[in-house]
């Protein structure tokens, strides 16, 4: 909890602090990581905040919810910058960086509609990140080169 | 030199999994089996069966691959038509894949989509060979495309090429530039607008391939060495009034062949439309029906060295 601006928003008891997300990518982190209000959790959004590090990032305050590294794989391609700090007793139990993985399987669908893997069931949807810096990704099985903001959850 | 074997008991799903040595293996190989007398060559394949799978049409593929494994000592068996098969009553590709993979020694597929054959070698524990993935690839046709440009111009190296017609649906095309990444040459990408090739299909070779890309032939066409024709593919067009539009763009013929080098070859993966006159087929320069031959040739080697570790 370093930086001030983290202020702006009540600090939480327990939960998952997600910062240093990418400026307006707050709301696609929330729609990857499946949440909508509907699961009660009081969940804090802040929005262009101003940043140390970089010049804007959003935050985003889940309470009472633990963030699980398959839900940081999910953040991964939308906000790799993004920093996640577990918080118990109003304290930084543990912080972790988004690390992105060679690939995700199983969380997004591949773009091209004529891909096997939309396709024929039991295939897990596998993509793969030729280039981690730049975030370049490609399907497993049709080879296509995926824009990042093309990428749709299952 | 002798080169290593690594198409042993290996798919071939994709061009891009092949080095030039690994091409180059492969063509020596099938020069060696084009000297060999048939019964030199019936031990090759004795014995084993392969399977053939396809959900779409084929004329040359399936029946060179057939011809091919006739020709090593081996049989084959398959479904062509799906309509008489588990497929038209809803039997996945997976289980269909499981089932060949239980009755033969090597498979080929030709299915729509993308991505089909690296997922049914996931699933098969006999090799498969990707015998065309909807608009993804065609891997064995990439491969006889340059084994035919090197035996009919005695090299690939420093040549202009030109390849007309659908780039954007056309599997064939999507493998010829990755195997054509691997040699010197001047490309000429000719199409209209709406079916130019597809940048992210290309985007693991966009810095190592000279590509120029035109929407006209007529003056490209006098600086090149090949010119490599394809169909505009109907069947692969979301839209049949956007098919409307293109069809018929380009018309090889008798005349716009007067202002062409003298030692011009003209390709095609077959099959042709109205693309090239049957006034074309008689010229010298007209090399597609010998494409045609060397591809069962290829194919026989590529069986060859699949299913014999050191079958020379």
């Amino acid at each position: 909890m370093s930086e001030p601006n983290q202020l702006l928003v009540r600090r939480i008891e327990q939960g998952t602090v997600i910062d240093h997300i990418d400026p307006s990518k707050a709301f696609n982190v929330l729609k990857t990581l499946n949440i909508n209000g509907k699961e009660g959790n009081i969940v804090t959004v802040a929005l262009n905040v101003p940043s140390s590090k970089r010049e804007k990032k959003d935050i985003i305050k889940i309470e009472n919810k633990f963030l699980k590294r398959k839900d940081t794989d999910r953040i991964a391609l939308i906000s790799p910058n993004a920093t996640i700090n577990i918080i118990k007793n109003y304290k930084v139990a543990e912080k972790r960086k988004i690390e992105v993985p060679d690939s995700i399987t199983d969380i997004f669908k591949c773009p091209n509609v004529n891909c096997i893997s939309n396709n024929e069931k039991n295939i897990l949807s596998t993509i793969v990140v030729l280039d981690k810096v730049n975030i370049v990704l490609k399907c497993k099985y049709c080879s296509r080169i995926i824009d990042i903001n093309d990428l749709e959850e299952i | 030199m002798t080169r290593t074997n690594h198409f042993f008991g290996k798919d071939i799903v994709s061009i891009k999994d092949f080095s030039k040595d690994d091409l180059e293996f492969i063509f020596e190989t099938t020069d060696k089996i084009r000297k060999l007398k048939p019964d030199e060559k019936s031990e090759f394949g004795k014995g084993r069966t392969l399977g053939y799978i396809f959900y779409e049409p084929s004329t040359r593929t399936r029946m060179s691959f057939e011809a091919a494994m006739a020709s090593l000592g081996g049989s084959s068996i398959g479904i062509f038509d799906s309509k008489f098969s588990s497929i038209e009553k809803g039997e996945s590709l997976a289980d269909t894949i499981r089932i060949m993979d239980l009755y033969s020694d090597i498979i080929v597929l030709r299915h729509p989509n993308d991505g089909s054959s690296r997922y049914a070698a996931e699933l098969s524990n006999n090799p498969i060979i990707n015998a065309g993935s909807g608009s993804e690839e065609h891997p064995t046709q990439a491969m006889l495309d340059l084994y035919t440009i090197l035996k009919e111009k005695g090299r690939i190296n420093n040549l202009t090429i030109g390849i007309v017609g659908d780039l954007k649906y056309g599997r064939t095309i999507y493998s010829l530039l990755y195997g054509l990444k691997n040699y010197q040459v001047d490309i000429y990408l000719i199409s209209p607008p709406t079916l130019s090739v597809r940048s992210e299909s290309i985007y693991e070779i966009r810095n190592k391939i000279n590509i120029k890309q035109e929407n006209y032939l007529d003056e490209v066409i006098k600086k090149l060495d090949v010119l490599y024709v394809t169909r505009i593919q109907k069947e692969r067009f979301p839209d049949t009034q956007e098919y409307e539009k293109v069809k018929g763009t380009y018309k090889i013929d008798d005349k716009i062949l007067e202002n062409t080098k003298t030692d011009l070859s003209i390709m095609h993966p077959l099959p042709r439309l109205d693309e090239i006159s049957h006034l074309v087929d008689n010229s010298p320069k007209a090399i597609y029906f010998k494409q045609a031959a060397y591809g069962k040739e290829l194919r026989a080697a590529l069986l060859t060295v699949i299913l014999n570790e050191c079958p020379f």
